[in-house]
């Protein structure tokens, strides 16, 4: 069948085989590949397509146990972070790092070593991992973990699932008073404005700006600035304390605009990005988990506004020392090329090892565009920005880069290689992404 | 009317994606649950699962559908007989195969019907002499018409259907609900690769909450994707002398 990730492009056919059990999983890998595991498909681009077969994890969704003393979660692969959500928010816990969609499963966060807006204090999904079990191309079951086969472990927390399927893991959650989040608006208005704004919200646990990407001039860089902490029980209004721990109360949302109306040209683009900013002024106020972790969420399968051609996101970091020069120099380009970004989110990352990790100490930017030819021509231009500022982009959302940007990014690509080469992995663990960058 | 039920249910074929389903959903109402398949061992996981999302009160037991002999020390082996009794075994098994080894299309007809009947069978008793309970037999549209691509699990999912209104029929009056459901396709191990047409392909999960909705709410037989009673409507009132050429 066609598969495609998030982005909907491309389409590639594979056969797709799910797995209910390690038997399953074990069959499927005995078959010798090529195939790539798959958790929910929110990877953006080709990362969990298998280039002949595709191997489902959803069908191994099961939690397996709980420890309230250390908050360590074990549970298969295939576990839906919404899921956990919902099973241990009202018991008090939250998970220690979320991306922004919880449409995610414990595996495919591991496999992206996803970070959040957190990433500054609590490092990525994989610093919370204590162990996971991880089927190898031979069928062994290895369990690896910081201080359990190091190598390996390093090497499949933002692999890309390349080192072979995670079956199950154990990580920390963090203990939480209530479901809410303490949340500051602020409004920056230029790059040096927001840049100084994230370096003053260290202290923060949670920030993350949203940035008009088409202002220009005096105005480029723009943005707003969110930045939270978890409410703590006495800071919650006298009627929500009592049940401090459901916000189920507060399900039904709106969309403060109807997205699917909105035709994505400049225009429409470029006034709702003034709109936003000139809305966003300083506040402070107390919302749900839900709305400040997963505002998309609630509008599903919002990846349809973009109609049949899908679309593509492009995420890049730069180290700190070149991010002002390289966000101008982003900022320049998108600006001149006219092509509109819809969701442009702009966030410092913290320190960070690991193979092949993401993130990095300095500025990501994370911007939506359709996928047309005019993307892809800028997205080259963007592309070589990155590259001389000694930037890479996230294997999880990308869908086009090339090999020689790769290998610029990630330093840690050898090693990762030899280590797949010496465990017999390469020819059997490979998706459509990895063998478009010779992986 | 039935009142909704609040007591212990025993899955039988808790091992498939619809039984995992059906246990989720049980679970999540607060319903005590009996996990029962051949292999109870791989059950041990989807009970950690409902402990642990629920806090639900979970067990397991080996049941072997096709054990006939065995099905009333079954029953009396779990102690209290369970509230609700659903059953999900079944086996599509391969038509071609079937039709050239008649082992093979005994043990799809046994997997289907005679393992279930003889099961609910005894549990009917039980619910008869008790004078309450809830039984939930999980056939197939494919009961109401045998068609060449898979007449011998047709067969046996149209005797238990069978099996099932005749069941009805007698314990109406008796205080046991019983229901049919008939799913249509849906998107399980056992149509894994086959190409199953969207609209008409429900999720295991929808099977669950249909199989929750009818207990709740007293039916006799649902469809778990209501066309399905339309398009069924069509096939059945086909005249044999067309249907025999079609290609269904």
């Amino acid at each position: 069948m066609k598969l495609s990730g998030w982005g909907r492009f491309p389409r590639v056919e594979s056969r797709l085989v799910t797995a209910r059990d390690q038997d399953d999983a074990v069959r499927a890998v005995a078959g010798g590949g090529p195939l790539i595991a798959r958790g929910n498909g929110r990877a953006y681009g080709d990362a969990a397509i298998g280039p002949r077969t595709t191997l489902s994890l959803l069908g191994m969704d099961r939690m397996l146990g709980f420890d309230p003393d250390s908050g360590v979660l074990t549970c298969e692969a295939g576990v839906l972070l919404r899921d956990i959500l919902g099973v241990f928010v009202p018991r008090g816990w939250f998970p220690p790092v979320t991306p922004g969609t919880k449409m995610v499963t414990v595996g495919g966060m591991i496999a992206a070593d996803v970070h959040g807006k957190n990433h500054h204090a609590a490092g990525s999904f994989g610093d919370h991992v204590d162990s996971l079990d991880l089927l190898l191309a031979d069928g062994r079951v290895v369990t690896c973990g910081p201080n359990r086969a190091p190598e390996l472990f390093a090497a499949t927390r933002g692999g890309m699932g390349l080192t072979g399927v995670i079956l199950r893991a154990s990580f920390r959650l963090i203990p939480v008073e209530t479901g809410y989040i303490r949340q500051e608006t602020l409004r920056a208005d230029d790059l040096a404005g927001i840049m100084a704004m994230f370096e003053d919200s260290a202290g923060w646990t949670y920030s993350v700006a949203w940035i008009d990407c088409l202002a220009k001039g005096p105005r480029m860089g723009r943005s707003l600035l969110f930045r939270g902490e978890h409410a703590r029980l006495d800071e919650l209004p006298a009627a929500a304390r009592a049940r401090p721990l459901d916000v189920t109360l507060r399900r039904a949302r709106t969309v403060p605009f109807d997205v699917p109306a909105i035709a994505l040209n400049r225009l429409s683009v470029g006034a709702f990005n003034a709109l936003y900013w000139r809305l966003g002024t300083p506040r402070e106020e107390l919302i749900d988990y839900d709305r400040f972790f997963y505002p998309l969420d609630s509008l599903l399968e919002w990846n349809r506004i973009y109609g049949r051609p899908g679309f593509t996101q492009y995420q890049c970091v730069l180290p700190l020392s070149t991010s002002a020069d390289g966000l101008r120099a982003l900022l320049s380009a998108i600006g001149a090329a006219g092509n509109a970004s819809f969701l442009a989110v702009l966030k410092l990352f913290g320190r960070q090892d690991g193979l092949m990790s993401f993130p990095m100490e300095g500025y990501t930017l994370a911007l939506d565009f359709p996928a047309s030819t005019a993307t892809l021509g800028l997205l080259l231009d963007l592309d070589a920005i990155v590259a001389d500022h000694g930037g890479r982009l996230y294997l999880a959302k990308d869908a086009r880069m090339g090999a020689a940007l790769l290998r610029r990014g990630y330093p840690g690509l050898d090693g990762f290689q030899a280590l797949r080469a010496a465990h017999g992995l390469a020819a059997v663990f490979r998706s459509v992404q990895s063998e478009r960058l010779g992986l | 009317m039935t009142a909704v039920s609040t007591g212990s249910v025993l899955i039988l074929g808790a091992a498939s994606d619809m039984g995992r389903a059906i246990a989720r959903r049980y679970a999540e109402a607060g319903r005590a649950l009996i996990l029962a398949a051949r292999t109870p061992e791989r059950l041990e996981t989807d009970a950690a699962d409902l402990r642990l999302r629920f806090k639900a009160d979970v067990r397991t037991a080996a049941f072997d559908a096709l054990d006939t002999a065995g099905h009333a020390a079954f029953l009396d082996g779990l102690g209290a007989l369970p509230d609700t009794v659903v059953c999900v075994v079944g086996l599509l098994g391969d038509q071609g195969k079937s039709q050239r080894d008649a082992a093979v299309a005994r043990r799809v007809i046994d997997t289907n019907l005679t393992g279930p009947a003889s099961i609910l069978g005894e549990a009917a008793n039980r619910m008869e002499a008790r004078g309450s309970g809830t039984i939930i037999g999980v056939s197939s549209v494919a009961g109401e018409r045998g068609r060449a691509s898979n007449y011998v699990y047709g067969a046996a999912k149209a005797g238990l259907t069978a099996f099932l209104s005749g069941l009805r029929n007698r314990l109406s009056r008796a205080g046991v609900q019983v229901i049919t459901v008939k799913p249509g396709f849906v998107r399980t191990r056992m149509t894994e690769g086959m190409a199953l047409p969207g609209a008409l392909t429900a999720e295991p999960d929808e099977v669950a909450r249909a199989v929750l909705a009818a207990q709740a709410t007293g039916r006799d037989v649902i469809y778990v994707r209501p066309v399905w009673r339309l398009i069924m409507l069509v096939i059945r009132s086909l005249p044999e002398a067309v249907f025999k050429r079609t290609k269904l």
